[in-house]
């Protein structure tokens, strides 16, 4: 088992389809068009199946990071293909490889156009995405969380709405200028320890001086990835302007790569620059929790409301990772699993209607149970989701966050209690809109239910929502004892710090 | 009398000038009707030229009284340039012929200047290097106005001779100021001379002559403040001729700048990095802010190469061996991507006639798919976008930068690459974003496609070992510092 590259697979298996997909002689547009759609769908769900063995085989009782591959790459640069992945990360390998099946059925028909070129966007990002929770190696890593923007560019810019162009090069730039500082921060940390091997840095003491300059070139990266307010404009245009599919992407994967990088490398390599900065952090969360929420109530676009309140979902995912304590830190991670489930549906249940109707406003819609009881149906478990009441996966992480947040700070807590009231107020309203009250517009009078290929994308979305909602033990387990290993780590260091200044004086 | 053995290290130089004065007789026997020929044979002497030298390559030796020296370094330089001049020879074949311009003494030329460079690269006296550069600037000034019936190709031949000449005065200026106060143009005895200065620090005029010597060669590389020429040039100049432009004199004004500051200067290190930090920083912001506004691609591709050469400067305002390495890696790639890109041009051709606003491109994804995944690649790897070449070149500069506490000029170089992605971005947004406008002819020629095939593969597959080019380009810094 050990020797079965099975990360390898995973990361690269959805390339091997994009080069399949490329290859693909095109003749006859239609059938080209076919042929891409079964030959990205079977790549990707033979994708997921194989990263379960990933959950199956995934030991729970170590804290180690697990499935490694290590071989040399760059001698010159002290650089080998590492892979590996740990409880923090292997639930994110999962959530990308079942979301990319998903994106790819609910593009099924919404797009018409050069379907070639989408889905080899998309099996690309896939392989991305995986490799960026998989690597080991820092420049490895960066590697692959940039090059996430090439397709995603691709997929706003050439499938997205009106002002597609401007959110896709928002969207590159915003990103590409935090990424590019904290490139700067891995080759000073590389000059620094003399390696970028992940495991050995997470071992590694860098002196405190340096540690608040590299903490800044990271957080400017994954602050902006995040995203926290007020680096956060360029989401809701990236979310409003990208096909349904590149929303879900965006909301599910790629807005955890943020914190899955504050949790993976500031938090534990900087440890005193993390504490140093907890109460930045904390502003900024608080703030995007309650302003994104208000500003998530008077949106008019669907799409928008819900881009919104991704941010402010994410407040409550950095709040927990900067409390550092064990309920924190795995509400956190928790909850962006959640998100991550949740929102993608959101985004998918915007995407049903916006086929029909082709048409985001809410103004537009009313009504809508009488006409389609199965759409009001899901729509309504997922926004409750998002709510966060009990029994559904929402619920989870923000207790776990709120339970650790009040051992930091009471005040802190309570700010951050009301976001999840603000946060029932604008999906409630958003609900009520868009699916009760009286069906009087014309153009709604034919719309019609979902189809099974529809139901077929939300019924696995729904089932998770609903377990992790009611046994969250399973996926808890996971992910305990790396945070545990992480939390120990970062108290050692601090005390550390303690000792070293007291000694001092 | 020199023995032949001295002769040894030249080997190639001297292979390369007998066979193009063979080639320029043989043009002029058989007339115009042998271009094609010729091309070709010019290509095969180029190969030839590359065997013998990694024949002859074998440490570090001098030749000619200690004017002229062959290592690892000027090894690896005239690979990057023989590459270069093979490429500009090839894309030409087909370009000429259709603008009726096929003439043969565009190869010989090419490999005059090709001559020059190796000169360049292998310098190790003030006088030689003045050779070596003359010799290539005079056979560049000649291909530049080729299409010597087009206004503006003459214009550009025109301006960059009087610009040229220009510069060559102020580095004539320098290297003479040099040679009085410290009494002599050879590297080594520059060298020896400043290492026994000790703590006393160089006289004013021979400051004074280096500031000379580095605005001379930064007209070459078309650094800013000395870049004006480079944008009237490219666009001015037949295509091939920009693509070559682009890349080979480049590479080698690059290598010579390295020679100079770093091998008799470089103990002087504190009274030119700073001139080479601010004409770097400069570079980078004017290339990258320029070409924005930018209607023309061949413009747009000139103020490119002026950011780009900023980038590379950054490696040579180290002056360490890492930044060397950054340099030569940089250029590898940068060789690749220009090169790649104007075949690109070079095929954006409407009803056989050139089209060269970048609005052309449009919709070029629908039209002709695989030459617009060619040039996407290309612009994502200039602007250093990972897993891409591009930013494997930029990973090795801003490494040597950190190492060596220049974090200021890493920092400012990030940022003007994020302000240069927006322009490389801008061509793919026409080519993807855009509704398509007239498609272009198919006939892009086999070589033209062959490179262009080439060079996107190169870009993309770095990635895999790009060991492969990093360590040959360690070792050569390693021996240039050394030597």
């Amino acid at each position: 088992m050990s020797d079965f590259p099975v990360l390898s697979l995973v990361t690269f298996l959805p390339l091997v389809g994009a080069i399949a997909i490329l290859i693909i002689p095109n003749r006859d547009e239609a059938l080209a068009a076919r042929n891409a759609r079964w030959t990205a769908l079977w790549t990707s769900l033979f994708t997921f199946f194989l990263s379960l063995v990933l959950y199956t085989g995934f030991d729970r009782k170590s804290a180690a990071f697990q499935f490694v591959e290590k071989s040399t790459w760059i001698e010159s640069f002290g650089i080998n293909y590492h892979m590996g992945v740990d409880g923090i990360s292997v639930l994110f390998v999962l959530l990308s490889t079942l979301l990319t099946p998903i994106c790819v059925l609910a593009s099924w028909d919404a797009i018409k156009t050069r379907v070639k070129e989408y889905m080899i966007a998309f099996l690309v990002l896939e392989t991305l995405m995986v490799g960026m929770f998989c690597a080991l190696d820092f420049v490895l890593f960066y590697i692959f969380f940039e090059g996430v923007l090439i397709p995603m560019f691709l997929i706003i810019g050439v499938w997205g709405g009106q002002r597609r162009v401007y959110a896709a090069f928002k969207f590159f730039l915003y990103t590409l200028t935090g990424s590019v500082l904290m490139l700067l921060a891995i080759l000073a940390i590389y000059l620094q320890a003399g390696t970028t091997d992940v495991p050995t840095l997470l071992k590694y003491t860098l002196p405190a001086n340096i540690q608040t300059w590299l903490w800044l070139a990271f957080f400017a990266s994954f602050a902006v990835k995040v995203p926290m307010w007020p680096v956060h404009t360029w989401l809701p245009d990236a979310h409003v302007e990208a096909p349904t599919a590149g929303s879900v992407i965006l909301a599910g994967v790629l807005l955890k790569m943020g914190a899955y990088g504050f949790l993976r490398f500031s938090v534990p390599m900087l440890p005193i620059a993390s504490d140093f900065f907890t109460p930045l952090v904390f502003g900024l969360s608080i703030v995007a929790v309650i302003y994104t929420s208000l500003v998530a109530l008077v949106q008019l676009d669907m799409k928008k409301l819900i881009a919104y309140s991704s941010v402010a979902h994410m407040g409550f995912v950095t709040l927990g990772i900067f409390t550092f304590n064990q309920q924190g830190v795995t509400g956190a991670i928790y909850q962006m699993l959640s998100h991550g489930i949740v929102s993608a549906a959101l985004f998918l249940c915007v995407g049903v209607i916006y086929d029909r109707m082709h048409t985001r406003e809410i103004d537009r819609y009313g009504g809508l149970v009488e006409r389609m009881p199965k759409y009001a149906f899901f729509f309504m478990v997922f926004m409750l989701a998002s709510v966060g009441l009990p029994g559904t996966s929402g619920f989870v992480g923000e207790i776990l966050v709120l339970v650790g947040l009040f051992q930091v700070s009471t005040w802190v807590a309570t700010l951050a209690a009301t976001g999840v009231i603000l946060g029932a107020a604008y999906m409630l309203w958003l609900y009520r809109r868009v699916v009760f009250g009286k069906l009087t517009k014309d153009e709604l009078k034919s719309i019609l239910d979902m189809n099974g290929r529809e139901i077929a994308v939300f019924m696995p979305l729904l089932i998770l929502t609903i377990y992790m909602g009611v046994y969250p033990a399973p996926f808890l387990e996971i992910i305990e004892v790396s945070v545990a290993n992480l939390v120990d780590q970062h108290k050692t260091a601090m005390t550390a710090i303690e000792a070293l200044s007291v000694a001092g004086q | 009398m020199i023995s032949l053995n001295e002769l040894m290290p030249a080997l190639p130089e001297i292979v390369l000038a007998c066979m193009g004065m063979i080639l320029l007789m043989l043009g002029v026997f058989r007339g115009d009707g042998s271009t094609r020929s010729v091309s070709w044979i010019a290509v095969l002497v180029l190969i030839v030229v590359g065997v013998v030298l990694s024949s002859v390559q074998n440490g570090r030796m001098t030749a000619f009284g200690g004017q002229f020296v062959v290592d690892d370094f000027a090894h690896f330089m005239k690979w990057l340039i023989i590459i270069g001049s093979s490429f500009a020879i090839l894309m030409s074949i087909n370009f000429n012929e259709r603008e009726s311009i096929a003439r043969f003494e565009y190869p010989v030329l090419i490999l005059f200047a090709t001559l020059g460079m190796f000169m360049m690269v292998s310098a190790n006296d003030l006088i030689s290097l003045y050779i070596g550069l003359e010799l290539q600037s005079l056979s560049l000034y000649v291909v530049a106005a080729f299409r010597r019936d087009s206004l503006k190709s003459s214009e550009a031949g025109l301006k960059y001779f009087v610009l040229g000449a220009l510069s060559s005065g102020m580095l004539l200026y320098g290297c003479s100021l040099v040679y009085g106060f410290a009494g002599t143009t050879s590297f080594e005895g520059l060298a020896t001379l400043f290492k026994s200065l000790g703590g006393t620090g160089p006289s004013v005029g021979l400051v004074v002559g280096l500031v000379f010597l580095i605005a001379g060669l930064a007209f070459k590389v078309s650094a800013v403040p000395f870049h004006m020429w480079t944008p009237d040039v490219y666009e001015g100049a037949p295509t091939p001729v920009t693509a070559f432009f682009a890349v080979a004199p480049k590479i080698a004004a690059i290598a010579l700048f390295i020679r100079v500051l770093v091998g008799p200067f470089g103990v002087l290190i504190a009274d030119w990095q700073q001139v080479i930090v601010l004409i770097s920083i400069a570079s980078m912001v004017l290339g990258a802010l320029a070409a924005i506004w930018q209607d023309n691609i061949k413009r747009l591709l000139a103020y490119s190469s002026i950011g780009n050469i900023g980038y590379a400067l950054i490696g040579l305002a180290t002056g360490t061996e890492a930044g060397i390495r950054g340099i030569l890696v940089y250029m590898t790639i940068y060789l690749a991507m220009n090169v790649g890109t104007f075949c690109c041009v070079l095929a954006m051709r409407r009803t056989g006639r050139m089209v060269e606003n970048i609005a052309d491109l449009a919709g070029l994804a629908r039209n002709q798919p695989l030459m617009a995944l060619a040039l996407a690649i290309l612009m994502f790897s200039m602007a250093g976008i990972p897993p891409l070449a591009g930013f494997f070149g930029k990973l090795y500069i801003f490494l040597a930068a950190i190492e060596a506490g220049l974090y200021t000029l890493a920092i400012i170089g990030v940022l003007a690459s994020v302000v240069g992605a927006f322009y490389y971005l801008r061509i793919i947004k026409i080519m993807y974003f855009d509704e398509p406008a007239e498609v272009f002819d198919r006939s892009m020629g086999r070589e033209v496609r062959a490179i262009l095939v080439g060079t996107t593969l190169f870009v993309t597959f770095f990635i895999v070992r790009p060991d492969i080019i990093v360590e040959g380009a360690g070792t050569a810094a390693r021996m240039l510092l050394a030597g």
